[in-house]
């Protein structure tokens, strides 16, 4: 059997090497693990939310139960999974290599904020065992501050670190691609999936703070009892939502951002063309970073903010679908003249396109007032997020762990199990989701643990679907532990993709190139133009 | 939205615009589903077909299929808007009937009187107001049958309005999560003809609104100042409603719902003119439903120019 080239892998194989590395590979390796951790204890939590909801009466769990579930798989899938998925995994691990460098601009930081990440979740695990807390992962006021009984303080402590990691991540990213992008590496020869990383930096930093500043205020109120958002008190109930959608929106495009950025790399490498609409594409993803933080009050239409503030919300709402539909097309135009293969990376960003249209256009219902009213706090806005957020990240993120598997690992995964898998996932997500959007269309409000019997059949379509979303996620888990050991030996570039990523050993060695590359040409400089 | 009635007035002119934005978005994703699975099989690996050529110029493509669709939507935007106002748009003739949300029930008092917990009595073809406050967290009421609804804070009125259409009895729900038994505050409303709600009035009536509130007036001592004859310096209160007051510190507001209840659970806040601060703070010491019929007897006696039952 041959011996492996030394690569990142074999540099230390001891618990320690890794706890101590400030190699971005193997903290995206130590991420990729403890963001799987959360992704299936938050995934646990669904599975009892949908089990619950599968009869309308309420029956399995009792009603203070059920809200500390959803509200620690709300509080868990977005700030331990779907915001850092992306970019804490395939980010880490592939930005200095897209762009010729040896590692990112800060490696001790990188890793510090992979150990805020777990302090933040051993805040947010501890609170779970002592009881949970029944706020919503929204933590509204005066709820959250004067009535909830639960544990809210430390919920929002976990919440708040957690949060320094990602701002921490984004300043590096931004440094990295500022200062160490090799020769000849300019700003219109990044790859996308690196403008998506350089657009989710940003809006990671501007935003993060707010939600730091909001949870702050909260903490104040509940302890001390200062009239902050407490109307008995003199303040204001609805300033604490302006505060928290003004993060909790872009937070949105931090999930969507990263994901379009892989999306573009599989379709690009799959089609083996290069991408339509390059430039589009970038100045899409500065436009949706720019614009993402000037919505945030569609989420407040019925809130009770004036009837004029709605109005500006909505049209800049309606506004921010079209370098999101730009995406779309171009995707879509690279197909043209492509010479496509059907590998699971490029079913996984297919699907990720149907979900994505899927959930963009129903968000358009949501930015138009008058059928907001209707729509908003139903199942409607629990099944459009879901397309957006879940749909979107997972289908992505998995679409992308499958694409640099074999640059991850050095090893091929079993073909026929990974399309089965993706395949599974868009019909299971599909079955799961879609009867939501008739269930808030009729009415059923969202954070009911029991409901109308006229619900029951659109309920039970859901939760069947859960069971298959379930069995695609597990699936992976299964044959790519068994690649590492029995998979086929990948080589350096075993899609034939183009990229700087591509040219180096997999695994990459320890400094990712034995010398420094230097790029002569713009990305995806493949045979067909 | 095949499986809910169309109960109220707006709940026609929703739909139509549902159905609109519905047919825009399935021409849409048509036209993008149907051209990547035709390029999909086209181009797919191992066909013989034209790979060659140069990419186009992009920029008059990107236009086109991003200006055509954007406009599109945006008269669904100004159509959408133009509903929405009406929707924020009560008109003068609407019956007021205020509400109180508190964790967990709902409690309606109509003008004349009449109270009711978690069921609300409606008539069909008069247009309807809710006036609404919370006594704890934000709720939120939803009858989805009318395709309106509408967050309930503390501490602020909001208010919804409709025109009921369809006598028969329809779901309410709180739409905004509001702790246990968030699930549980439901009740419905029933929409009955004009002359049946009529009878329901009458067979309900127990005095109206504003004669509780006045009642309530003299029992929470607010008539001991406020009345003609106190010796105590405090506003008189005719011609109050809706009129300009002046305060204290130089700044004017309207007597309105929210300044009304503030005066009497925040008293030292929004000062009248010429008046000292000595009013003492009614919070925690009177409840939402109380306010609003004290709120009732307030807009009765402040339209008047000389309240009968308090002479000069």
């Amino acid at each position: 059997m041959h011996r492996a080239e030394p690569s990142y892998l074999t540099e230390g194989s001891t618990l320690a090497s890794w706890l101590t590395t400030h190699d971005h590979k193997r903290i995206a390796i130590l991420y990729a693990v403890a963001i799987t951790f959360f992704f299936f204890l938050g995934g646990i939590a669904a599975a009892l939310i949908r089990l619950e909801l599968a009869t309308p009466h309420g029956d399995l769990m009792s009603a203070d139960t059920y809200n500390k579930t959803f509200t620690f798989h709300g509080v868990v899938m977005v700030w331990f999974f779907l915001i850092p998925s992306i970019p804490n995994t395939l980010g880490n691990f592939l930005l200095p290599l897209m762009i010729g460098a040896r590692d990112v601009a800060f490696p001790r930081l990188n890793l510090f904020s992979w150990y805020l990440y777990l302090l933040g979740g051993l805040f947010t695990v501890t609170c779970l065992l002592l009881g949970g807390v029944d706020t919503g992962w929204t933590f509204y006021t005066p709820f959250s501050t004067l009535f909830s009984n639960t544990h809210v303080v430390l919920a929002v402590v976990g919440v708040f670190i957690v949060g320094f990691s990602s701002i921490l991540t984004g300043l590096n990213f931004i440094v990295t691609i500022h200062t160490l992008r090799t020769k000849g590496m300019t700003w219109f020869r990044l790859p996308l999936f690196v403008w998506s990383m350089y657009g989710v930096s940003l809006v990671m930093m501007l935003a993060t703070p707010v939600l730091a500043m909001t949870l702050s205020l909260l903490a104040i109120e509940r302890l001390t009892g200062v009239g902050i958002f407490d109307p008995s008190l003199g303040g204001d109930p609805l300033l604490f939502q302006h505060f928290f959608w003004f993060y909790s929106h872009p937070a949105v495009y931090i999930m969507v951002l990263p994901s379009m950025g892989v999306v573009s790399e599989l379709i690009t490498a799959s089609v083996r063309r290069k991408i339509f609409g390059y430039r589009f594409m970038v100045y899409s993803i500065i436009g949706i970073a720019v614009v993402g933080f000037l919505v945030w009050g569609h989420h407040m239409f019925v809130a009770g903010q004036s009837m004029y503030a709605s109005i500006v919300f909505s049209i800049l709402s309606f506004i921010i679908a079209v370098p999101s539909a730009i995406k779309v097309f171009n995707w879509t135009a690279t197909l043209y003249k492509g010479d496509i293969t059907f590998g699971a990376p490029m079913i996984y960003a297919l699907g990720f396109v149907g979900l994505f249209m899927l959930g963009g256009l129903t968000g358009l219902f949501l930015a138009a007032t008058a059928l907001d009213v209707n729509l908003t706090d139903t199942y409607f806005v629990v099944a459009h997020f879901h397309y957006i957020m879940v749909g979107g990240a997972v289908m992505a993120y998995l679409g992308g762990i499958h694409f640099w598997w074999p640059k991850i690992t050095g090893r091929l995964y079993s073909e026929g199990w990974a399309r089965f898998a993706a395949i599974l996932m868009f019909l299971g997500f599909n079955l799961t989701f879609f009867p939501q959007f008739l269930a808030g269309a009729e009415g059923m409000p969202r954070r009911y643990y029991r409901y109308p019997d006229e619900y029951a059949l659109l309920n039970v379509l859901s939760s069947a679907g859960a069971v298959l979303l379930a069995a695609s996620y597990l699936l992976p888990v299964g044959y790519l532990l068994w690649s590492l050991r029995f998979g086929e030996r990948a080589g350096p570039d075993p899609w034939g993709a183009k990229g700087l990523e591509w040219e180096t050993a997999s695994p990459p060695p320890p400094h990712n190139f034995e010398r420094p590359p230097v790029v002569t040409d713009g990305p995806y400089a493949y045979v067909h133009p | 939205m095949s499986g809910l009635p169309e109960a109220s007035s707006f709940a026609g002119r929703i739909d139509g615009l549902f159905l609109a934005l519905l047919a825009l978005c399935v021409v849409v994703m048509l036209a993008v589903f149907v051209t990547m699975v035709v390029f999909a099989v086209r181009f797919r690996h191992g066909r013989d077909v034209d790979r060659s050529g140069e990419s186009h110029r992009d920029l008059g493509i990107e236009m086109t299929w991003t200006l055509i669709p954007f406009a599109l939507f945006v008269g669904i935007f100004a159509w959408s808007i133009h509903l929405w106002i009406d929707m924020r748009t009560p008109p003068a003739d609407a019956e007021t009937i205020y509400v109180v949300g508190k964790q967990w029930m709902w409690e309606f008092q109509h003008p004349g009187g009449q109270r009711e917990i978690d069921t609300l009595h409606v008539a069909t073809g008069h247009p309807v107001r809710l006036v609404m406050t919370s006594q704890d967290v934000i709720h939120d009421l939803s009858v989805p049958a009318f395709r309106v609804k509408q967050d309930i804070l503390p501490g602020r009125y909001t208010d919804l309005w409709f025109t009921a259409t369809r006598p028969g009895t329809y779901d309410l729900f709180c739409a905004e999560y509001c702790g246990t038994d968030h699930s549980r505050m439901g009740g419905s409303v029933v929409v009955e003809t004009p002359a049946a709600h009529a009878r329901w009035l009458a067979a309900h009536a127990s005095g109206s609104l504003a004669e509780r509130g006045r009642t309530l007036f003299t029992r929470y001592g607010c008539a001991g100042c406020h009345d003609a004859g106190s010796s105590v310096h405090a506003p008189r209160l005719e011609g109050l409603y809706g009129s300009t007051v002046p305060l204290a510190d130089g700044r004017q507001v309207t007597a309105d719902e929210r300044y009304l209840h503030d005066s009497i659970v925040l008293p030292a806040e929004e000062v009248a003119a010429g008046y000292a601060p000595i009013m003492p703070s009614y919070k925690d010491r009177i409840d939402e439903a109380d306010i609003l019929a004290l709120l009732a007897y307030l807009k009765i006696r402040g339209t008047e120019r000389e309240s009968p039952h308090a002479p000069r």
